[in-house]
């Protein structure tokens, strides 16, 4: 790995070498000038040529993709990128007319910006900062109306709250979506709803009841979390492990275990 | 907002070889990647950039080069860039629909 190639192409992890100093090196260094023999300079063509997407698995909310011939300079601003800059639609002013709930109307508030709204915000506009009503272009208006009572007609011995009352909880399921202006028939083919139905907002008693507004504006991550499209991303470097002897027998068997798939 | 700030200025020497960018509203995910690409540059003998303060959202950018005025310099960088990722997304794209097309065949021969 001392060669110049290993040098210019790995980042060492002299992890558990005790007879060195601890060698971690994160930076490129393949920049003109740094290596004697090897043209570094930026080249488009050979870029296009030695770049490869392979997709590992695309699975519901997950993927898994290997980018190959690219700097984690790159990489990393697209993962970046990812978290911060790519806009969703988000819940950011609640009208509360009523909350008799146990939880606080601000920390409702807060909970319901963070439920993720399928919609696709490339169809809407940011809304401007003074504007308190927005519009058809630049809002998704939904309603929670939700009381909860005794469920009378429940024989149940077990005092599951669940069975003996209505609505003793309030789910993302029960968040009505009221198009404004031709949203309706714009987002015919894909109705504009939380992505999941079965998120818990809050919890209710009998007597006690939601009735709240919500107004959903485009936003991104760097502003507040809540706009993030992503729950996580990430990227590593292609580990390269080179074994420094030969290993065999009980060991081989216990090295080879670590790197079995799930 | 880019904001040249002549090196005459600051006390280095004085001509347009040699210049720190303030760029208003960026951050490491521009900052990083200009950086990498304008040290790809021959002409550029340093790049770099830092964050003055973390809540203010700016990023100062010096580029000092060997001959080319380092406006040019920035703006090469900056057009190498947008090239690079159009052909990331084109290439990402394809390989979305080649992922896509050949599990489709997986699953009707399933």
């Amino acid at each position: 790995m001392a060669t110049t190639d290993g040098i210019r192409s790995f980042v060492t992890l002299n992890e558990f070498d005790i007879d060195h100093v601890c060698i971690v090196l994160v930076h490129s260094t393949d920049f003109p000038g740094s290596y004697h023999g090897y043209d570094d300079a930026w080249s488009f063509a050979k870029f296009t040529e030695n770049f490869r997407i392979e997709i590992i698995k695309i699975d519901g909310n997950d993927m898994e993709f290997d980018m190959i011939g690219i700097d984690a300079a790159l990489a990393n601003a697209f993962r970046r990128i990812l978290l911060a800059e790519v806009p969703i639609m988000a819940a950011d002013k609640i009208f509360i007319h009523n909350n008799t709930s146990i939880i606080q109307s601000e920390v409702l508030a807060h909970r319901l910006g963070l439920i993720p709204i399928n919609a696709d915000p490339r169809m809407f506009e940011y809304r401007q900062e003074d504007d308190e009503d927005g519009s058809d272009m630049d809002t998704i208006e939904f309603e929670l109306k939700v009381k909860c009572s005794r469920n009378t007609s429940s024989s149940s011995d077990i005092p599951d709250p669940s069975e003996i009352y209505k609505n003793s909880k309030v789910t993302t399921k029960q968040l009505k979506w009221l198009p404004r202006g031709n949203q309706a028939t714009l987002h015919q083919a894909n109705p504009i709803r939380p992505v999941d139905e079965d998120i818990l907002i809050a919890k209710l008693r009998p007597g006690q009841a939601i009735d709240l507004r919500m107004h959903c504006v485009k936003g991104v991550g760097q502003d507040h979390a809540k706009f993030s499209p992503v729950a996580t991303a990430s990227y590593r470097l292609l580990p390269k492990i080179i074994l420094k002897k030969t290993v065999r027998g009980e060991q081989a068997e216990r090295l080879a275990k670590c790197f079995l798939a799930e | 907002m880019i904001q040249g700030e002549n090196s005459s200025d600051t006390g280095f020497w004085g001509d347009n070889k040699s210049l720190t960018f303030v760029l208003e509203g960026e951050d490491h995910t521009l900052g990083n990647a200009l950086r990498y690409i304008i040290m790809k540059n021959p002409d550029v003998e340093f790049c770099g950039y830092n964050v003055p303060h973390p809540t203010e959202s700016r990023i100062n950018f010096r580029i000092q080069s060997r001959g080319r005025p380092a406006v040019e310099i920035l703006k090469q960088g900056l057009q190498d860039l947008s090239q690079t990722c159009d052909h990331v997304l084109a290439t990402f794209d394809q390989a979305v629909k080649d992922y896509k097309g050949d599990s489709e065949i997986k699953m009707e021969t399933d």
